[in-house]
């Protein structure tokens, strides 16, 4: 076996996020960073429906519909917590407050454009908010699988699918590697256990170049 | 005496027109006002043009709305639902016309047209497909794209406390849209789960001050979307 979990990388994206920081977390992969902050760290979860503060998923006697994430789940507040309406909540966003957002992803281009709201099918389109946060978060992360169910790549020289915005994906958290869009290639901060970088070149549909970083130990 | 609060939910729905564009509150079942939207359901209006965040989910309330042929076009970010089979299957039918929204620039168009401000420029969408269409302009060295603002005919949004003037006091994450579509009507109609005398809310809890509210019902317990959904066949993906 080679790569990372996928619960691995959520715990490598959480390592990432430093003490103090508002954050902002998608639907799906993301939420899992919430289950890895170090121990002792204090950041601020921001959810888009009017919450800030939100804790943990909610024990099943306190599941309360009316105290929901963005992904309809019920879900807690934490001391210091707040309610606010969308206006105040896109506030938040558009107005550049919110340090990180980390987001899934269909595709990623070297560019740091990023793909996710519509497949080209004909499912139904959904934007929610991540337009929105991909041009308000000062920070844009996305966590996903390096390939497709297919096996295709995600990460592109160019994007196939429509964009959700343009040039704003600062870090990539994949089970092969954590990447930086840097134009016409994706810097290679970190490999996985097993992952070549010819292996990784192999899997990705744009250039990479070996750019690491240390890591430290993310596995508390 | 200023008394906004009616009896019947019939009343309070009954003016309401073919081809009216109605703001409906509710961010997946938290806020949304599903006995109101039953009141539209019996009242007949078709031809409707409905903003709401989602869609409907399930069998009730908007998604039974839209089962039902009455809306002709949904003004949306996100149209997708655990059970979210009554606006897929028209939307795939070509019976629903869609216009996909970025949740931040709803709220901002929801914001701007009850504040008299009749567009506005957003970074939000610059350089994708959704900017086809529209105006795009560069301030300094970043693209924005002009957003009209949206005003409607009538506002059903759900708060838990109201007042006999139409003070709105809402309940945690349920008051998401409530607020700003309570502004952006010529009429809001409120569902409450409670009213109480005049002068017992602290004005300093006041959320929706009762100007941007004409009418208000009292549903003590509202349908439970949640259980709803138990009673109906698994999941179907959309």
């Amino acid at each position: 076996m080679t790569g990372w979990t996928m619960n691995t990388v959520a715990a490598l994206a959480a390592f990432d996020i430093p003490e103090g920081a508002y954050v902002n977390l998608g639907i799906g992969l993301p939420e899992r960073v919430a289950n890895h902050i170090p121990v002792g760290r204090e950041i601020v979860l921001q959810s888009e429906n009017g919450i800030l503060g939100m804790g943990p998923f909610a024990p099943t006697e306190l599941e309360d519909m009316e105290l929901i994430n963005a992904g309809k789940k019920p879900v807690t507040l934490l001391a210091g917590g707040s309610f606010f309406h969308h206006a105040d909540s896109f506030t938040m966003i558009r107005g550049g407050h919110i340090d990180i957002c980390i987001m899934g992803a269909f595709e990623v281009s070297a560019a740091g454009d990023l793909a996710n709201w519509s497949s080209g099918s004909d499912a139904v389109p959904a934007i929610g908010g991540a337009m929105d946060l991909a041009v308000g978060a000062r920070s844009v992360r996305v966590i996903t699988t390096h390939n497709t169910r297919e096996g295709t790549p995600k990460l592109l020289a160019a994007l196939t699918l429509p964009a959700t915005a343009r040039c704003i994906v600062d870090i990539v958290y994949t089970d092969q590697a954590i990447l930086k869009p840097a134009g016409d290639r994706f810097d290679v901060l970190a490999m996985a256990p097993g992952i070549t970088l010819q292996a990784l070149a192999a899997a990705t549909g744009a250039p990479v170049c070996l750019a690491l970083r240390t890591i430290l130990d993310a596995s508390r | 005496m200023i008394d906004k609060r009616y009896a019947d939910a019939a009343l309070v729905v009954a003016d309401i027109g073919d081809g009216a564009t109605i703001l409906i509150g509710g961010f997946g079942e938290a806020g949304n006002p599903t006995e109101l939207v039953h009141a539209l359901i019996d009242q007949g209006a078709r031809d409707l043009t409905i903003i709401s965040n989602n869609a409907g989910n399930g069998d009730i309330g908007l998604a039974r709305l839209i089962a039902l042929g009455r809306a002709r076009k949904m003004i949306c970010s996100y149209p997708r639902s655990s059970h979210g089979h009554a606006f897929a299957e028209a939307y795939r039918a070509g019976k629903i016309e869609l216009e996909i929204v970025p949740q931040g620039t709803l709220a901002e168009r929801i914001r701007a047209g009850g504040a008299g401000i009749p567009a506005f420029y957003t970074a939000t969408g610059a350089d994708t497909e959704l900017a086809t269409a529209k105006e795009q302009r560069m301030f300094g060295s970043r693209a924005y794209v002009l957003e009209t603002s949206i005003r409607a005919d009538f506002a059903l949004i759900k708060a838990e406390v109201a007042d006999r003037w139409g003070n709105l006091i809402y309940r945690m994450a349920a008051r998401n849209f409530g607020p700003i579509m309570a502004t952006a009507a010529k009429v809001t109609i409120a569902q409450v789960r409670r009213t109480i005398e005049l002068g017992a809310m602290d004005p300093e809890t006041i959320v929706t001050p009762s100007i941007f509210v004409h009418r208000v019902i009292t549903v003590p317990d509202p349908i439970s979307e949640r259980e709803h959904l138990t009673t109906l066949q698994p999941a179907q993906s959309s």
